[in-house]
């Protein structure tokens, strides 16, 4: 565990640069995070899926793996991986400040 | 230092699927698409029978093999009755569905979709007098084993 800090907030963060805490996210975070991960604007498509994968969180406890962020956030898988990268549903839930999603798929 | 370091990361994997039955397809695809989601390079090459997962003809009808399986605890006089692949596959399937699992035709367009690499093998081509039509779009090309070394340099080869 580390503490960094993001949009002049010091937040905590496990080994792998996720949230501990959730709820000490805040959206200016997620543009610092962002940066520091090479994406250099959130547009409005890296939104929905960011907002979609704290949505779901809240709601079942994990956040969505690609293939339910695929079929239901309203982006394609491809365009999943043309806004992240390395890895659309665990680099979109560390920025998102969720926990790392479960699952193989 | 402690005397211990931290192994480097794996930046990219080369599957090669040479079978054709539900259990040997199922796990180089979940590996494939599990590298793409951990932000790794990879690419899937077929071979042989693994052919069968991107022939366009074969993609829907792939079974679990229940003869010569016997993690399959089913002996191999009733697992080689007419229908019983058909049925451990519908099992399966189904259970699989339950796990999100997506099916085999699903999946491979996804895992199009996450980047990966997909080839077919030229010497099996040649070999079941197959040509690119018969493959799902997905299939970028068809190469031979060279090229394959080519594409798999810098990273992991794994074999299934």
């Amino acid at each position: 565990m580390s503490t960094t800090t993001f949009a002049g907030v010091p937040v905590e963060l496990n080994e792998e640069g996720f949230f501990v805490d959730p709820n000490q996210w805040t959206r200016e975070m997620a543009v610092d995070m962002a940066k520091a991960d090479g994406i250099d604007e959130l547009t409005p498509q890296h939104w929905i899926v960011l907002d979609f994968m704290r949505k779901e969180y809240f709601e079942k406890g994990t956040g969505p793996t690609v293939r339910v962020l695929g079929k239901t956030s309203g982006v394609t898988v491809k365009d999943l991986y043309l806004l992240f990268p390395k890895g659309p549903a665990k680099m979109a839930a560390r920025i998102a400040g969720i926990p790392k999603p479960k699952g193989c798929i | 230092m402690d005397g211990t370091t931290t192994p480097e990361k794996i930046t990219k994997v080369s599957i090669i699927v040479s079978k054709g039955s539900l259990e040997g397809i199922y796990p180089a695809l979940i590996m494939a698409n599990g590298a793409r989601a951990e932000g790794m390079e990879a690419n899937l090459f077929f071979t042989f029978f693994g052919l069968d997962a991107v022939n366009k003809k074969r993609i829907d009808h792939i079974k679990v093999a229940t003869v010569g399986n016997p993690a399959m605890h089913i002996p191999t006089l009733i697992g080689g009755l007419p229908g019983m692949s058909g049925l451990a596959t519908h099992m399966m399937s189904k259970t699989m569905d339950e796990l999100d699992i997506p099916p085999i035709p699903e999946f491979i367009e996804m895992i199009g979709d996450t980047g990966c690499g997909m080839y077919a093998c030229k010497a099996s081509v040649d070999m079941f007098h197959l040509n690119k039509e018969d493959f799902v779009d997905q299939i970028q090309d068809i190469i031979t084993v060279g090229d394959f070394y080519d594409m798999a340099a810098g990273g992991q080869i794994i074999f299934t």
